[in-house]
């Protein structure tokens, strides 16, 4: 029964994961302790929790973010410039129109087609009460990316990356701690203009990554790319902005909900939203 | 039965635990038992299970738990009903003991435990760590941080993932204050109100935190690199003309320096019956200690345990240390001097008198007057004592004749 519970309640996250987080520090009972604290409210009403975490699953832009964003607010945000010629990544060339003048330029309906599932996909993870962090290491923009993360509820990290943070996290912060559920790099390069240490741990750890890449970055390991320009001020400012607006929006509509659910336990339609 | 109870109250420090039994997570904590009499044996099969349980877990300890600042060292090791079952046995233990010393339970201070401890188990131990304590548990037990996260595990901190919250949240939090500066400015210039002369933070007098002071602030373990860049970081928003905006956030991270010669205590001078001021003084260097009574409208005259200073102190050089204060402040014949001293030999005899004639001075003299005293040197005791002999050498720097062969 308790199985069955964590089975059900914990479809969004990383079940093994939490449990094997346990093991290490001490028995298989403190595992399922935290589980089951992690968790109060499932045994009450599991219908109606289900319906709600499965009721956005149903429409395809159930938190209607195509209008929060078009092909032109990316162009005046000079999303669509990439870096010069030569520091083009292979992997990026799919994503790029061309070169004008010696600079990439990034193909904005794929773009707009990337951010859109994006976004999206985020939208949903906040739905659902996931921990989403954000990662840039460009010092031009940490301030911008740490307020951002305050603002929406979710934690942010623009500092230097400790080894072990992802891998070796219950030593490091404690049994019990629980991973991020999401990760939105707002750059994948670090100062070195080398890839994220991020990028590989959270594909390690199963982590969904949701990430701007540039024309030098490397794509192939972030879940969810977005081709875009990740150095002016203004598209960073954008990005920064939608992925606010998309998780306040979500959460506003899990509360809304929940509040629902209280009021009316029996009927919940499409029409709420 | 009393005794046996009583035992489970007593606890080594922390400190002389080791990392390895600590990090079980607060679940297991081994004590150190007292073997009284009849009641080993059961506890001595508890302590047994333990070990195995804890033995168990040593293969997760990594070296991030064998750091000493225990309070800032990671998770915690001693949950909250730990320390509050902890908190409980205490009490009643304290009252059980009172009850033992024929005491009023409800009297007993901290001051009585120690005595009781002391005499019901008498140790003939030096270390003070060594000895049996029994005291309040949130003095034994190290201020630590409490588990970071809800009962749904997220965080509460959103800067919680960096590892170092508290230091990056202080950053953020500064940098946001600077950009507030800069905005402020802007706005100023925009209505063309800004003036290169806005009043200043005064920074005389005070001194940034140190970094062990602003670790204990934080709770948390910064390197010198971070808390050079904390310091450069304040620099920076204290380089912004309008800085005196955010003047409460800056002083908060600065310290007062104490004045150096306010902290010179100037007796208050005293007068005879023939209303002459006189004033005493003494000052010791190496080991001869001196006293001095300084008598006012005299004609300089000099006496040393009885006998004259010239026939006390033939050799020039001591009758100049002699000389030195009253020739600095230019009242060489002002003066008559009563000296005793006795230990050393007669240069550092000599240094003992300066130093208890200069002090004897300071009643007679103004603030300014006293602060070129200081500066000069000769309110200064001299630390140099003799160094002692090391074995293996024949004196205190002299080593034995190094031969070949």
């Amino acid at each position: 029964m308790a199985a069955g519970v964590l089975t059900k309640g914990l479809c969004g996250f990383r079940q093994p994961r939490i449990i094997a987080a346990g093991y290490s520090c001490s028995g298989p009972l403190y595992a399922t302790a935290t589980a089951v604290k992690t968790l109060p409210l499932q045994t009450d009403s599991t219908a109606v929790t289900d319906k709600i975490q499965n009721l956005p699953l149903e429409t395809p832009d159930f938190f209607r973010l195509s209008e929060l964003f078009s092909l032109k607010d990316l162009f005046d945000a000079r999303v669509h410039l990439g870096h010069k010629k030569g520091c083009r990544h292979r992997l990026m060339e799919p994503y790029l129109f061309g070169s004008r003048l010696g600079q990439d330029i990034i193909d904005l309906d794929q773009t707009m087609a990337h951010l859109q599932s994006a976004l999206n996909f985020t939208a949903h993870i906040a739905y659902r009460g996931g921990i989403i962090l954000f990662v840039s290491r460009r010092r031009q923009f940490g301030h911008v990316v740490e307020s951002t993360a305050g603002d929406c509820g979710e934690y942010a990290h623009t500092r230097y990356w400790q080894g072990g943070l992802l891998t070796n996290a219950p030593i490091q912060y404690g049994p019990g701690v629980r991973l991020p559920d999401l990760i939105v790099f707002l750059s994948t390069l670090n100062n070195v203009f080398q890839q994220h240490v991020g990028v590989r741990d959270a594909a390690k750890m199963n982590i969904p990554t949701v990430g701007v890449v540039d024309s030098n970055c490397n794509p192939s390991l972030v879940t969810y790319p977005v081709p875009g320009n990740d150095d002016t001020p203004a598209a960073m400012e954008l990005y920064c902005r939608l992925f606010k607006m998309t998780i306040n929006r979500a959460k506003d509509k899990r509360r809304q909900m929940e509040l629902l659910q209280g009021l009316s336990p029996a009927g919940l339609t499409q029409g709420s939203s | 039965m009393q005794t046996q109870t009583l035992s489970t109250y007593f606890l080594f420090s922390p400190e002389r635990r080791t990392a390895n039994m600590a990090a079980s997570g607060g679940r297991t904590v081994r004590y150190f038992l007292w073997k009284c009499g009849n009641c080993c044996s059961n506890f001595n099969t508890v302590s047994s299970n333990l070990t195995r349980q804890v033995l168990s877990r040593q293969l997760c300890v990594s070296a991030v738990l064998h750091r000493k600042n225990l309070a800032a060292a990671g998770p915690e090791k001693f949950s909250e009903e730990f320390i509050k079952k902890q908190v409980e046995e205490f009490n009643i233990g304290k009252r059980h003991l009172a009850n033992m010393m024929g005491e009023d339970p409800e009297t007993f201070t901290q001051g009585d435990i120690n005595r009781s401890i002391a005499y019901l188990f008498p140790s003939g131990l030096f270390d003070k760590k060594a000895k049996p304590l029994m005291k309040h548990p949130d003095e034994v037990f190290p201020k630590q941080r409490a588990v970071q996260w809800g009962a749904d595990g997220r965080p509460f901190h959103f800067l919680f993932y960096t590892g170092k919250q508290s230091y990056y949240s202080l950053m953020h939090d500064t940098f946001t204050k600077a950009l507030a500066v800069e905005n402020h400015q802007d706005r100023l210039r925009g209505k063309d109100l800004f003036t290169q002369d806005a009043k200043q933070i005064s920074l005389v007098g005070s001194r940034w935190l140190l970094k062990e002071e602003l670790e204990e602030l934080l709770v948390e373990t910064i390197s010198e690199h971070d808390y050079a860049r904390f310091i450069q970081l304040m620099e920076r928003l204290l380089s912004l003309p309008y800085c005196s905006v955010e003047e409460d956030f800056v002083q908060r991270y600065r310290r007062q320096l104490e004045i150096q010669s306010s902290k010179q205590q100037v007796q208050p001078l005293q007068y005879d019956q023939h209303g002459v001021a006189y004033s005493t003084g003494d000052g010791r260097r190496k080991t001869a200690t001196g006293t001095v009574l300084l008598r006012d409208s005299g004609s300089g005259s000099i006496s040393i345990n009885g006998t004259n200073y010239v026939h006390y102190f033939p050799v020039l050089q001591d009758r100049e240390q002699l000389m030195f204060p009253l020739h600095f402040m230019g009242v060489l014949g002002r003066f008559d001097m009563q000296c005793s001293v006795s230990g050393g030999g007669h240069s550092s005899q000599a240094g003992a008198l300066r130093l208890a004639i200069s002090r004897a001075m300071l009643s007679f003299l103004s603030e300014e007057q006293v602060e070129t005293m200081r500066q000069a040197g000769l309110l200064t005791p001299d630390p140099r004592i003799k160094e002692r002999k090391k074995p293996g050498q024949e004196g205190a720097r002299r080593k034995f004749t190094w031969k070949k062969r």
